[in-house]
């Protein structure tokens, strides 16, 4: 079948202003629309540009937003579009060049949440010991990929007056290290999230959830970030 | 662009990032990659990570030493697993420490499952022996590796493409790069510089790595003299999703899941008796591909099943959510009420840039070091994994050995000044890219690049023979010379991967005539490298590593020996 891919191109070098093109793939159901990107590369502009590694929705890398909705092209097959697509850049981010973003500021709000194990008591010569329950608490949290699809698709991220919300990828990973029993960084890392662009930034409008190409209760987590920072400050006497 | 820090990393996978880890205490760390962070391939590793913890059954150091060498068939150098497997409890520990969120037993200890090839008592059963987070494992390690690297403040500089490694007097000074954002060339200078640049699996046409493992770093460091150890070795892996070749993880099978072909028979009882579908992957892929030759394939095709739906589905999700979320996407089946198609992936190769067990490259058959050069992961060869390597024995391999390299550059630097670098190391290159603006670009690099992995999964894959290698090799040279009258239409600055895949490519050419140049010498069949025509080990003349050199007349092979400690060989059975 033939699928038209309507492209978001700007190239710093010689465009003003960004501009729409429209390309023909002739491609099988079951091709990858990342499959018809890289073959429209190859074979008719060498000059698009977007990223990419795995090509099986693992690296993280290929994150645009396909027909208005951010997600993975190497996710997505030829089968579930009707004639054309529409491929944009993920919004929030400066583009670069066609879909290329820039994510220096997604792995700066990564970084600011403190997103390592923090431990003062010395390990045992073993293992810790955790529990199947306890490391259940972290199953969904741990398959995020830093694609940048939540954060890009948050509107508060989105709305300039709120554009330094740390935003949803970073509060899965705070999530991940909050929530871990081998974690004795708490105060640390609430001190942290306790503002307005910090978890509280979120106002529960799922987007975040909704886009996640692994599937990660997103909004959910945030909230019990937000949970925990409150029984941290109200505790039950 | 000039930078200069004490010690250069190039690759962002699990040996460069448990490398920085390791040194950044004492000295200046850059770590360099032509993705971002997390995004390199040891992410995709699924399955698990080797140590003899005995968390879930008895197990032993010595066990697994004998299951690794006899996995490579007893090419592996003993010395080097001993290190390894001996230095493996330790070094799970330690990530666990560091806050890698391992699966858990019912005690609250790490947990382990079965793998390829790892066994109780020399080879009597299988043993629980690989250390997992469900089915991402090597996604949560480097993710961890990743957050450590943030929290010891390693500066990274990321989408950067490595274009020459700068030597002067035999001592490695640095590397240049291309930064695809900008198109500036940078000089990276360093006192010590680590390749830890992983595989070069697309070199092959099904594969199950991703676009970035090109394998150039096998190539700069063969351009600068050094030899490349035991290059014929290459992994398919039996089981890539077909047609694919995305990786299933081995973690299947060791949960229980089955081969079957199409008369639903399991087909590896008759291949490796004893313990059946955990065979080592040589060995299996060569009975599936044996299935499919003899017309046993599912509906005469080029595939088999693999079968999990006696595992039920609450331990399916529970265990290998990844594996089942892209086999429902991309094959519509769904592994808890149907088979999964599968067929052998290329997926690691074995062999390497040669390296001591601290990581430093050696130059020759004698031993001799390249001073501030170093290497780990898979773009090195320890040589650990002889002629197949055991499934989970890589992240380990990176783990112990990147942490090794480390230690080892740490320990260096101090003999090392930043001495200046004689001539203009940025003009030198810049006619690499620009011979593919100035050619007519009557040749397209697409084409060329598909011809070649054709012709490598045609001649130089799983079954090999003299004639095929031959008119393999031949043809490489024809693509080699399509090459040079191959262009770049894209001109511009701002990543320009055109540019990149067109440099890649040279690195790609040159890679696969060293990998059949290899097997071509190889007249025997040892692990990974099958010959028809040599379909026997043959010890008395091929128990050696095979090396081979750059020369003015082309490549050379050399040997040299392989060192044996404590398991003489002896035949290989499952």
């Amino acid at each position: 079948m033939e699928l038209k891919l309507k492209i978001f191109r700007f190239d710093p070098q010689k465009d003003e202003k960004p501009y729409y093109q429209t390309f023909a793939v002739d491609a099988q159901p079951t091709d990858r629309l990342l499959d018809c990107l890289n073959r429209i590369r190859w074979e008719q502009d060498p000059t698009l540009a977007f990223r990419m590694s795995c090509a099986h929705g693992i690296c993280g890398s290929d994150g645009m937003r396909i027909n208005g909705i951010c997600g993975l092209p190497c996710q997505k097959l030829v089968k579930e579009f009707k004639d054309e697509v529409l491929l944009e850049p993920m919004p929030v981010f400066k583009v670069i060049k066609d879909l290329v973003v820039d994510l220096d500021l997604f792995f700066e709000k990564y970084n600011s949440v403190k997103p390592y194990l923090i431990t003062t008591i010395a390990p045992p010569e073993q293992e810790r010991i955790q529990s199947p329950e306890e490391q259940a608490k972290l199953d969904e949290s741990i398959r995020c990929i830093l694609c940048a699809c939540c954060t890009s698709s948050c509107p508060i991220n989105q709305k300039k007056e709120t554009e330094k919300y740390v935003g949803p990828a970073a509060l899965v990973r705070a999530f991940r290290y909050l929530f871990d029993s081998r974690d004795e960084g708490s105060g640390e890392r609430i001190a942290l999230l306790d503002h307005k662009d910090g978890a509280w930034g979120c106002q529960t409008l799922w987007k975040c959830t909704e886009v996640c190409p692994k599937k990660i209760p997103v909004t959910q987590q945030i909230g019990q970030v937000k949970r925990r920072i409150y029984e941290a400050k109200h505790p039950k006497k | 662009m000039i930078s200069q820090h004490d010690i250069v990393i190039v690759g962002a996978g699990l040996a460069g990032l448990r490398a920085a880890v390791e040194c950044t205490d004492q000295a200046d760390v850059a770590v360099i990659s032509k993705v971002y962070p997390t995004r390199s391939h040891s992410g995709t590793a699924q399955g698990g990570i080797t140590a003899t913890l005995g968390n879930e059954e008895e197990d032993h150091w010595e066990w697994h030493l004998f299951d690794t060498v006899k996995g490579g068939d007893y090419l592996s150098d003993q010395d080097a697993v001993e290190t390894m497997v001996k230095d493996a409890p330790r070094a799970i520990y330690e990530l666990e420490h560091m806050g890698v969120p391992f699966s858990r037993t019912a005690e609250g200890k790490i947990a382990q499952r079965n793998f390829g090839g790892h066994t109780r008592d020399y080879g009597k059963k299988p043993v629980k022996r690989a250390c997992y987070a469900a089915d991402h494992t090597g996604r949560v390690v480097l993710d961890t590796l990743y957050d450590q690297c943030l929290r010891h403040r390693v500066k990274f500089y990321s989408e950067q493409y490595v274009l020459s490694l700068v030597f002067d007097e035999g001592r490695c000074l640095g590397v240049v790069t291309y930064d695809l954002a900008t198109g500036d060339l940078h000089l990276m200078r360093a006192k010590a510089v680590l390749l830890a640049t992983g595989g070069s699996g697309k070199i092959y046409k099904t594969t199950s790595n991703g676009f970035a493992t090109t394998g150039e770093m096998f190539n700069l460091a063969y351009q600068s003299g050094i030899p490349l150890e035991d290059m014929e070795f290459v992994q398919f892996h039996p089981t890539g999703l077909y047609p694919l070749g995305i990786l299933v993880s081995e973690a299947a099978r060791g949960e229980g899941g089955i081969l079957r072909n199409r008369q639903g028979e399991r087909f590896m009882e008759r291949y490796a008796p004893t313990i059946k579908d955990l065979a080592a992957r040589d060995v299996v892929s060569r009975a599936i591909l044996t299935e499919i030759r003899e017309g046993r394939g599912i509906g005469g095709k080029d595939y088999v099943h693999l079968d999990l739906t006696h595992l039920g589905e609450k331990k399916i999700l529970e265990k290998l959510w990844e594996i089942t979320s892209f086999v429902r996407n991309y094959v519509g089946v769904d592994p808890v009420h149907d088979p999964i198609p599968v067929q052998p992936t290329c997926h690691y190769i074995m062999g390497g840039i040669p390296t001591d067990t601290d990581g430093r490259v050696l130059a020759d058959e004698k031993g001799s070091m390249t001073r501030g050069l170093y290497a780990a992961g898979e773009c090195a060869c320890v040589s650990v994994h002889g002629a197949n390597r055991l499934g989970c024995n890589s992240l380990l391999d990176l783990i112990v050995f990147g942490r090794r390299s480390g230690f080892a550059m740490k320990e260096d630097i101090g003999k090392y000044d930043h001495r200046s670098i004689p001539g203009d190391p940025l003009k030198s290159v810049e006619a690499k890219i620009s011979r593919f603006w100035n050619s007519n670009g009557k040749e397209k690099i697409d084409s060329l690049r598909q011809r070649m992995q054709s012709l490598m999964m045609g001649y130089g894959s799983v079954f090999r023979n003299e004639e095929g290698l031959k008119k393999g090799i031949e043809e490489i040279h024809t693509l080699k010379e399509r090459y040079g009258q191959a262009g770049v239409a894209d001109k511009g600055k701002v990543f320009n991967y055109a540019l990149m895949e067109a440099i890649e490519l040279g690195h790609q050419l040159d890679l696969a005539e060293l990998v059949l140049t290899s097997a071509f010498h190889r007249k025997e069949s040892r692990g990974a490298h099958f010959r028809d025509d040599f379909p026997a080990r043959d010890d008395p003349n091929y128990l050696k590593h095979t090396l081979i050199f750059p020369t003015p007349r082309g490549p050379e092979v050399r040997y040299k020996p392989v060192k044996i400690t404590r398991f003489q060989p002896a035949a290989r059975i499952y």
